[in-house]
């Protein structure tokens, strides 16, 4: 079963645990401007908004992609950067319409959430469960995308991703 | 590592900005943070200066745990010698701007000298720059954020600033980052303004990565938010009611100051309290709390995000205050309402806003308050001295007006920001402000919690629950249970409760850990992530030589063992009501007996063998 | 059934593996007329500072790939197209036959109109092959002109200014890139290159390329009265649709093949895609040529299905944007970034820190923008446009401060509450 990320913002304090460990799983680095994951602040209303790549099933910006960089991890659906491939020409930051494909000066490529080769750390981090890991068939994880994609064109006919090897990591852990 | 082992020192008179490696010698003494800045601040100025003038200087300072995982690695500290109380001054913030300092590759600003004309200083990483202030300057601290967020068009951008009370020279303005965060004690802002200084606006990207052990640190860190979740304060009470979940404990316990501490309970704690914040409003049905919220870091998340109804008097009319903002804690809470008779929450909360907007300790402010309705009730005061607002106990209006005057340096206002100690004597009567060294009390009578009232006396930094919470053992049982009403064993609780602290101080950790935590929580993070060895009782070291740091700076300064002492009112007018009736602070038992687990002489200084100890000869 | 898609860039290529993928008995065929495999132009400016090799530019890294889908490759040029015959003609000769055909031919540089621009030294940079010779003229010590400050002009001056050559940049518009940034920010990017020492003449005309005189073979005259000596000249004038081969086929162009919403063109049969078709746009409804990449995989993907299973599939309309790095200055611009009429804008300017962002709505909706210096979460600037969403109050906020595109999107689109676990 797949798993996918659950954002529940209701529950999120902004303490940024998750965009600390983001970054050190992906950078090496505790530095939320280089996490994939984000937390949005809404001071007047008083609340706090993690966001992140949903791995949605129209994966704008691996069709966009022109030199077949981003691709899909069969173990956890997620779509990934291949960052020896990426030439860091930006199309798929301005493909995905969820934002959540950010371009980093320093490597010259772009980054967005892996779901950390299926043991995402945000979740991990989370002291509130306003980031959850769960299966992918989950009420809630429904409602949300159902929510994020009003609006966009209708899901994928697309070519069904080509299943790729699974990379390996070289991880902290 | 950890430190990012820079500094940046700003000089206001010349317009410099320079940057120098951090002191790593001293870094292993004083580890960061309230320590570190401390040190620099000792060797830096002549503790006799002026501190509104131009040779005093001011440290905005990290920790090396600032900008990490570790459970509330967020803090920072404005370090600087204090126009309240003429002593050295720390006051600690949490929000998100020591973290974007840390991240930008600083451990720590020196602030010297004094800017011709307002600036403010603007870091984007390794880039700092002093900027014109004109359009700032004059504004509150909200305003100064919405505009230099205009002005740098990043809404990432954390800004740390003064407001208006602070530019009319209010003696306990403090330095307010990411809105409602503060560092709120000791008139820090008082000297940030005195400076011409109106801002800190950083960014910072490079990030915090010389972690010494990355995967033992991570562990570590990991194994400290489990202690704090599993743990019945920060685990519950904290983020459900806040520092507020002490309003109704405190006032049980006969200890809640009330009306400038003429009294011991308060009849209207319930409607002040953490619980009342949760309860529908019977105006709007909509309770006071909209939610809870973390400093950067922090998995406990105390903070109190609030609304005041749209219709309560102060608000009328003034959408500005219709949003949320921060809330009151119990600090806020007691000073506000307690201390001034007050229980009407949403006033409060209102003050509170208004605190934050312009920038002034809402404790000294409450009590200063309550010292002048006491002058006003004893007809010291009149309204031709108050604006015409009857200054009475108990009046939510005298205390809502109050506060837009302090914020603005206005009218009365000027006189509420002298402080109560300036303002009694001012007034004729100095043995009615409830101080000490000049700083005003905060939320717990020392005559139902007898350690406090050592603990109050001997506070570097003037009267102060933050340099040694022995309410945690006495009230709340942490680490383990203390008679309230007994002197006995208090000295030694004090000191260790004091030198404990000044270690988490100096971590870059917020001092509510310790509910949870001890040092044998804190040392295996920071172990993990500082170069060199850091165990308890290393950390336990270099809090007590802070302690005596920071004393031997108040010495220097002019400061005597007379000044370790509380007001007339404690040690010989008993509480009035509650388990301590009758009883007065029994201070004269504990002082001398303190001095000596100290290793200082009865004069109250550190002898030369514990000088030599501690490496502070 | 056989398929034949005639270009093998990106939209061409989205096509046969679509075909392949819902019509797996059929016969296809990719005809391209380039000898390399199938490659993107959009990494060509990388190919040129060296950050990739070769195959770093190609569409599909698996050598293999269009012989394990079975597409036949064809390298040839496709001289004609009979469509009463339904046939196309190869430039070797040959004739194919088909029952479907896309057009996916692109784009090829316009060669402006000026005197001696077809002297030795003077290239375009748009194919692999340009892009070989200007590797190897671009040294440094050397003087290039680049004549053309577009999208293609901007894109490639990292690779001119990085290889240490003295580079001028001459274009005929009041400011950089005029089809992507209006004034303020076209100018602020011109500012962003002089600082990096490439010369920018803006609202500058080249009347003439002549031989040099000195070191320098070439001399670009400019009709301000100037003239540049240069070692190599680059054209970067624009592209039109490579469509000539459709001359008298009955297939109808206009600035390029004329498609309707199934992405067919005017003959039965005959289909065409990505930057040689002139399709739906989001925006107006109406049909332009976007020639930018997601649109070309768009209209692959979209005329592929309705060649292979009929007309199921209607466009509606692709959105018109871009991004574009200009020696690290990145710059987008989406759908109407110019404005509507009726319509109201917000703006944002730091100048010193190169920061811009312009948005443009209509009532409560995002319908364009253009940034300058942010990289951070651009896409959902289409994401709200695209998605039509209502802003409601959260359009005053974003007049107040435009940069909060994301908490606009996330305010807009998220079920709230708060603080289940406290309250």
């Amino acid at each position: 079963m797949l798993q996918a990320l659950k954002l529940e913002p209701e529950k999120c304090t902004g303490c940024l645990q998750c965009e600390m460990a983001c970054s050190y799983e992906n950078e090496g680095v505790f530095n939320p401007a280089k996490s994939r994951i984000k937390v949005f602040a809404f001071h007047d209303e008083g609340r706090f908004a993690p966001y992140t790549c949903t791995q949605c099933d129209q994966a704008w910006c691996m069709h966009a992609c022109p030199v077949e960089a981003i691709v899909v991890n069969a173990a956890t659906g997620a779509k990934e950067v291949l960052e020896s491939v990426c030439v860091g020409c930006k199309v798929c930051t301005i493909a995905c319409p969820f934002g959540t494909v950010n371009y980093s000066h320093d490597s010259g490529k772009v980054i967005k959430c892996d779901l950390c080769g299926g043991d995402p750390w945000c979740a991990k981090a989370c002291p509130t469960g306003a980031i959850t890991y769960v299966a992918s068939d989950d009420t809630g994880l429904e409602r949300m995308r159902a929510w994020a994609q009003q609006g966009l064109p209708s899901a994928a006919s697309f070519a069904a991703p080509t299943e790729k090897a699974v990379q390996t990591y070289n991880r902290a852990s | 590592m950890a430190w990012a082992n820079k500094v940046l020192r700003v000089n206001l008179s010349d317009g410099t900005v320079t940057d120098e490696p951090l002191n790593m010698d001293w870094a292993r003494q004083y580890l960061g943070q309230r320590g570190l800045a401390s040190k620099y601040l000792v060797e830096e100025i002549d503790p006799k200066c002026d501190p509104l003038g131009p040779e005093n200087k001011l440290i905005m300072t990290t920790g090396p745990l600032t900008g990490t995982m570790a459970s509330t690695g967020g803090r920072y500290s404005v370090v600087c010698k204090s126009p309240l109380t003429g002593a050295i001054a720390c006051s600690n913030s949490g929000g998100y701007i020591g973290a974007e300092l840390k991240n930008a590759g600083w451990d720590m600003v020196i602030f010297e000298g004094k800017s011709p004309r307002p600036v403010y200083l603007y870091i984007e990483n390794d880039h700092a720059e002093l900027l014109d202030a004109a359009a700032i300057w004059g504004k509150s601290a909200w305003e100064t954020d919405k505009i230099l967020h205009r002005t740098h068009q990043d809404p990432q951008l954390r800004i740390a600033c003064v407001g208006r009370s602070a530019e009319a020279g209010c003696f306990y303005a403090g330095v307010i980052n990411d809105l409602h965060r503060a560092a709120g004690r000791s008139g820090v802002g008082t000297v940030m303004a005195a400076k011409n200084l109106k801002a800190l606006a950083c960014r910072g990207t490079r990030g915090v990565g010389n972690i010494k052990d990355p995967l033992r640190f991570l562990q570590a860190t990991e194994e400290g938010k489990r202690v704090l979740r599993e743990n019945a304060v920060t685990g519950q009470g904290l983020p459900q009611y806040g520092t507020q979940v002490l309003m109704n404990v405190i006032n049980e316990a006969g200890a809640m100051p009330t009306r400038n501490m003429r009294e011991t309970q308060f009849e209207g704690a319930h409607s002040i309290s953490g619980e009342a914040m949760h309860e529908p409003r019977k105006s709007d049905g909509r309770p006071n709390l909209t939610a809870n919220a973390a400093c950067f870091a922090c998995t406990i998340a105390c903070g109190r995000i609030s609304t005041v109804d749209k219709e309560h008097y102060t608000i009328q009319n003034k959408p500005q205050y219709w949003g949320n903002s921060g809330g009151l804690e119990y600090e806020a809470a007691w000073a506000l309402g307690s201390d001034t008779g007050v229980d009407d929450l949403d006033a409060l909360t209102y003050a509170n806003f208004v605190c934050n907007e312009d920038g002034f300790d809402p404790i000294s402010f409450g009590a200063t308050v309550a010292a002048a309705m006491e002058l006003y009730d004893l007809g010291l005061i009149t309204q031709a001295q108050t604006d015409g607002i009857e200054f009475k106990f108990g009046s939510a209006e005298a205390l809502t007006q109050a506060a837009e005057l302090v914020a603005k340096g206005e009218g009365f206002g000027k006189d509420l920001g002298l402080g109560s100690k300036r303002l009694c004597e001012k007034y004729g009567r100095p043995e009615l402000s409830m101080t000490v060294k000049g700083q005003e009390f905060p939320a717990y009578d020392p005559r139902g919690i007898q350690g406090m009232g050592l603990a109050y006396a001997t506070a570097n930094r003037g009267a102060c629950h933050l340099r040694g919470y022995t309410v945690a053992s006495e009230i709340l049982g942490i680490p383990e249970k203390t008679d309230p009403l007994s002197t006995e064993g208090k000295p030694e609780l004090v000191k260790a409760f004091q030198d404990a602290t000044a270690a988490f101080d100096s971590s870059g950790l917020c001092l509510f850990t310790s509910f949870a935590w001890t040092l044998d929580d804190v040392a295996p993070q920071l172990d993990a992530a500082c170069e060199g060895e850091w165990s308890a009782e290393k950390l336990l070291e270099v809090g007590e030589r802070v302690w005596n740091l920071e004393r031997q700076f108040n010495l220097t300064a002019g400061l005597t063992s007379k000044d370790d002492t509380l007001p007339k009112r404690l040690l010989e007018e008993g509480a009035n009501v509650g388990p301590a009736q009758g009883k007065v602070n029994e201070l004269g038992k504990m002082l001398p007996h303190y001095y000596e687990v100290r290793g200082w002489d009865s004069d109250g200084v550190p002898t030369s063998e514990t000088r030599q100890r501690l490496g502070l000869a | 059934m056989q398929h034949i898609v005639i270009g093998a860039g990106p939209a061409g290529v989205v096509a046969v593996e679509q075909l392949r993928k819902l019509n797996p008995e059929s016969a296809i065929t990719l005809v391209g007329d380039e000898p390399e495999p199938p490659y993107s132009r959009m990494a060509i400016p990388y190919y040129l500072i060296k950050q990739i090799d070769e195959q770093g530019t190609h569409l599909r890294k698996d050598a293999d790939h269009f012989d394990k889908l079975g597409i036949q490759i064809q390298q040839q040029q496709v001289t004609a197209v009979d469509a009463g015959a339904k046939s196309v003609t190869l430039s070797n000769g040959t004739t194919m036959p088909y029952d479907n055909l896309l057009i996916a031919t692109g784009a090829r540089p316009v060669t402006p109109m000026i005197p001696g621009v077809e002297s030795e030294g003077v290239y375009p940079c748009w194919t692999l092959s340009d892009a070989r010779n200007i590797v190897r003229l671009a040294q440094s010590g050397k003087a290039i002109v680049l004549i053309g400050a577009g999208f293609i002009g901007c894109i490639i001056l990292e690779a001119l200014a990085t290889s240490g050559a003295d580079v001028t940049v001459v274009e005929v518009e009041d400011r950089m890139v005029s089809r992507m940034l209006n004034d303020t920010a076209g100018n602020m990017l011109k500012q962003w290159c002089q600082e990096r020492n490439v010369n920018v003449l803006t609202a500058t005309k080249v009347e003439a390329i002549e031989r040099g005189s000195g070191d320098r073979p070439l001399r670009v005259v400019c009709d301000n009265g100037n003239a540049i000596d240069a070692d190599l000249v680059i054209t970067a004038t624009g592209v039109r649709s490579n469509s000539d081969f459709l001359n008298g086929s009955g297939v109808n162009v206009d600035q390029g093949v004329l498609v309707n919403e199934y992405l067919q063109s005017s003959v039965e049969h005959v289909y065409a895609a990505g930057d040689v078709a002139q399709g739906k746009d989001f925006s107006t409804g109406g049909f332009n040529v976007q020639a930018i990449q997601p649109t070309a995989v768009e209209h692959g993907r979209i005329a592929a299905h309705n060649m292979a299973k009929g007309h199921q599939h209607r466009h509606r309309g692709s959105v018109n944007m871009n991004v574009l790095d200009t020696l690290g200055l990145i710059t987008s611009s989406f759908a109407l970034w110019m404005g509507a009429d009726g319509g109201d804008s917000a703006e944002v300017c730091e100048r010193e820190r190169y920061r811009y962002v312009n948005l443009q709505f209509k009532d409560d909706v995002l319908i364009g923008a253009s940034t300058l210096g942010l990289t951070e979460h651009v896409g959902v600037l289409r994401g709200l446009i695209e998605s039509k969403l209502r802003l409601n109050g959260w359009k005053k906020k974003l007049q107040q401060d435009p940069t909060r595109i994301m908490e606009a999107y996330l305010a807009c689109t998220q079920a709230v509450g708060h603080n289940a676990h406290v309250l």
